[in-house]
C-alpha cells in the first residue's frame, strides 16, 4: 500500500441549489481517518465521488492510486462501504446475506462462504448468525453492516457514521472493533461522524469538514490539545463552603479562563475548562490539593461537531493563553 | 482461497483455543461479470423463495404445483382414454392459466425490487463493482427466467404426455416448439410489466395490488370491448382492441404466427399485417420497460 490512501484536489460538486463540495483538498494515508462534520457538511457526498458513483463537478480525487472517474468499479473491489442507513432485508439471515455480498464483490462461491465465517466471527456474531435479521438489535444489525464492508478483504472501507443509534456500550465496542480493523486486520479505514470526541480516541487522523469546505486536518493529537473539554466538581469544606467557586478564582489566579456548566445537569457545581495537555490535569490536581477539596468528577467533555466550531478560534486562544 | 495460517493448528497441543485472527484474502476477485450473474441467480432463486424464509416459499411452489396440476390431468386424462390429441393446444395453457400466472408475477415482482428499495439495500450493491445496467438486467432476467419456468414446465408435462400416450411426434413437437416461444415472449414481457410497476414503490403491498390491476384491469377493459365490439360486427376493431392488455397481446401474436386458435371472440385472430403490428407492439414493449426500468434506478445512488 502506498503512501497516500485517499488524495483529492480541489474537489468540487455542485448541485443546481446548493454546494456540497467547495475545492476541497485532502492527502489521507493509511491507518484510521476520522471525518467530521455536522450533517450536511459534504461527507456522504465526498465518499459517494470517492467510490466512483457521482462525478466531481471540478478537480479530482484517487483511492489506492486509481482515479475515481475513470477507475470507479475497480476501486469499489477493493475498497468497502458501510452505509449510515439500515440497508438489511430483514428475512434473511445473516450468513445467507453476507455471502451474498460477498459474491456481488466477486468472491468464489467457497471463498465467500469461508470468508462470511471468518469476518462474522470477528465482528462478534456467532450463534445468531443463522437466524433472519428482523430479529437483531440495534448494535447486532450494525456488526452485519460492518460485516459485509469487510468480507472481500478490502484495503480500504468507508464507515459513515457506524456509531449511530448504539448506546454507550455498544457504542464503545464498535470504536474498539473500528480500531482493530486498522491494527489487526491491516485495513485502512475512513470514518465518518458528527461526533468529534468519540472519533479523538479512535483515529490517528481527523478530517473536519463544513459546507464542503475543508476547515481542519491533523493528526489527533493536535486536536485533543486544543479542544478537550474538561468537566470538574468538587466538594466544599467548612474553609470553602463554595468550593466550586474557591477552584474558580485559584484557576483564575493561574490564568485559566473556567466557564460555568451553566445548562448542565448540576449546574453552579460544575466547572468547565479546555485542557491544552496533560499539564492542565496537573494543574487542576494541583490546585484542588492545595485547597484542601475533595475532586468528585474530573471527565473529557464529549464535543459535539458544531461546538468546535463555535468554540474553535477562542479555544485555540486560549490554549495557547495558558498552555505556557 | 483464504490463506491459511500454521498458527491455527498446532500438532500434539490441541487443548488449547486458538485464536487464529485475522486471514487475508488473496484468490480470484471475479469483477462485475460474475457478480452480476450472482445477482441473477440469487434473484431467481428467490423468486420460488429458496434461500428466503419458509414462509416466502409457500406462495411461488404453490403456484407452480397450481400450474402444473392441470397438465398433469390431461396428460392422465389423454393417456387413460387413448385420445389422438391433447385437450387442451400448448399455445392455449398460458392464456386459460393467465390468473394464475399474474399471480405469480404480482407476488415475486415486489420482492424482487421493491424490498432492495424499501431496506435500501440498493445503495449496497451500487457500492460492489456492478453498475446500474448489471442490476436491472440481472433482476430482469431472473424474473422473465422464473416465468419462463412457471410458464413451459407445465408445456414439458403436456409434450413428455403427449409423447406418452404415443400422438404424433412431429405434430407434438412442433406444438411445443410454438408454445414454448409463446412463453418466452410472454416471460420477457410479464416480468418488464411487472418490474416497472413494482420498482416505483418500495411497499410491497402497493406493489402486489398494482400489478394485479394493471394486469387484470387491462385484460377485463379489452376482453368486454372486444364482446361488445364483436355483437356489433366490426371483427376489425375486435382486433385492433387486443393491443391494449398483454395477454390478448400475446394471443394475438401466437394466433397470427403460431399457429395458435385465437381466444378471442369470434376466435378471429389478427390478420398477417395486423400480427405484424401485435410483435412490434410487443418488442416494442418489452425493450419499453427495460429503458424504464434503466431510468428509474439512474436516480437510486447511495
Amino acid at each position: 500500500m502506498g503512501v497516500t490512501v485517499i488524495v483529492t484536489e480541489s474537489l468540487s460538486k455542485r448541485f443546481p441549489r446548493v454546494t456540497a463540495l467547495d475545492r476541497l483538498s485532502v492527502d489521507i494515508g493509511p491507518g484510521v481517518t476520522g471525518l467530521v462534520g455536522a450533517n450536511g457538511a459534504g461527507k456522504s457526498t465526498l465518499i459517494k465521488i470517492l467510490l466512483g458513483l457521482s462525478p466531481a463537478t471540478e478537480g479530482r480525487a484517487e483511492v489506492l492510486g486509481l482515479d475515481v472517474a475513470t477507475k470507479g468499479a475497480d476501486i469499489r473491489e477493493r475498497v468497502g462501504y458501510m452505509p449510515e442507513h439500515d440497508c438489511l432485508p430483514p428475512d434473511v439471515s445473516a450468513t445467507e446475506f453476507v455471502v451474498h455480498m460477498a459474491r456481488m464483490s466477486g468472491l468464489p462461491p467457497t471463498a465467500a462462504r469461508e470468508r462470511t465465517a471468518d469476518t462474522l466471527r470477528h465482528v462478534g456474531l456467532y450463534e445468531e448468525r443463522y437466524r433472519p435479521i428482523g430479529g437483531y438489535s440495534t448494535g447486532m444489525k450494525q456488526r452485519v453492516k460492518l460485516a459485509q464492508a469487510l468480507v472481500h478483504d478490502p484495503q480500504l472501507v468507508f464507515l459513515d457514521e457506524p456509531t449511530n443509534g448504539l448506546d454507550p456500550v455498544g457504542r464503545d465496542e464498535m470504536l474498539g472493533l473500528i480500531r482493530r480493523i486498522h491494527t489487526d486486520f491491516g485495513i485502512s479505514v475512513l470514518v465518518t461522524s458528527h461526533l468529534l470526541g468519540e472519533l479523538e480516541r479512535t483515529c490517528d487522523h481527523v478530517v473536519v469538514v463544513d459546507g464542503g469546505k475543508l476547515l481542519r486536518s491533523s493528526s489527533t493529537t493536535d486536536f485533543t490539545q486544543t479542544t478537550t473539554t474538561l468537566a470538574i466538581e468538587v466538594t466544599d469544606t467548612d474553609e470553602h463552603p463554595d468550593g466550586t467557586r474557591a477552584v474558580r478564582d485559584a484557576l483564575h489566579a493561574r490564568g485559566v479562563t473556567v466557564e460555568d456548566g451553566s445548562g448542565l445537569p448540576g449546574a453552579g457545581h460544575i466547572l468547565l475548562l479546555t485542557a491544552a495537555g496533560d499539564e492542565t490535569y496537573d494543574l487542576v490536581r494541583d490546585v484542588i490539593a492545595d485547597l484542601g477539596l475533595g475532586l468528585v468528577r474530573m471527565e473529557q467533555r464529549r464535543h459535539h461537531i458544531s461546538e468546535v466550531f463555535k468554540d474553535n478560534d477562542a479555544a485555540r486562544k486560549e490554549a495557547v493563553g495558558h498552555g505556557n | 482461497m483464504a490463506t491459511e495460517h500454521p498458527t491455527a493448528t498446532v500438532p500434539g497441543d490441541q487443548t488449547r483455543i486458538h485464536n487464529i485472527g485475522y486471514r487475508s484474502y488473496d484468490g480470484p476477485r471475479l469483477g462485475r461479470a460474475y457478480a452480476r450473474r450472482s445477482l441473477y441467480s440469487q434473484s431467481l432463486r428467490g423468486a420460488y423463495g429458496l434461500g428466503r424464509s419458509a414462509k416466502s416459499k409457500v406462495l411461488p411452489m404453490l403456484l407452480f404445483v397450481v400450474m402444473c396440476l392441470p397438465a398433469g390431468i390431461m396428460v392422465a386424462v389423454a393417456v387413460a382414454t387413448k385420445a389422438n390429441e391433447l385437450p387442451l393446444d400448448y399455445t392455449r395453457y398460458a392464456i386459460v392459466l393467465q390468473a394464475v400466472i399474474s399471480l405469480y408475477v404480482a407476488s415475486q415482482a415486489p420482492q424482487s425490487v421493491s424490498r432492495d428499495l424499501r431496506f435500501k439495500t440498493v445503495p449496497l450493491y451500487f457500492s460492489r463493482p456492478i453498475e446500474t445496467a448489471d442490476y436491472v438486467r440481472a433482476k430482469y432476467a431472473a424474473l422473465a427466467s422464473a416465468l419462463f419456468i412457471l410458464t413451459a414446465a407445465p408445456l414439458l408435462v403436456l409434450y413428455v404426455g403427449a409423447l406418452l400416450a404415443e400422438l404424433d411426434f412431429a405434430d407434438q413437437t412442433e406444438g411445443f416448439a410454438q408454445g414454448l416461444v409463446s412463453v418466452a415472449l410472454l416471460s420477457l414481457l410479464f416480468a418488464g410489466l411487472g418490474l416497472v410497476v413494482a420498482s416505483v414503490t418500495p411497499r410491497r403491498g402497493f406493489g402486489i395490488a398494482a400489478v394485479i390491476a394493471v394486469l387484470t384491469i387491462t385484460y377485463g377493459a379489452v376482453s368486454t370491448l372486444q364482446a361488445i365490439a364483436d355483437v356489433q360486427d366490426s371483427s376489425g376493431a375486435v382486433a385492433w382492441i387486443g393491443l391494449f392488455s398483454p395477454i390478448t397481446l400475446i394471443d394475438g401474436v401466437q394466433s397470427a404466427f403460431l399457429g395458435a386458435t385465437s381466444a378471442f371472440p369470434g376466435g378471429a385472430g389478427p390478420s398477417n399485417a395486423e400480427g405484424v403490428v401485435y410483435v412490434l407492439v410487443t418488442l416494442g414493449l418489452i425493450a419499453g420497460t427495460y429503458g424504464l426500468l434503466m431510468r428509474r434506478y439512474k436516480k437510486v445512488g447511495l
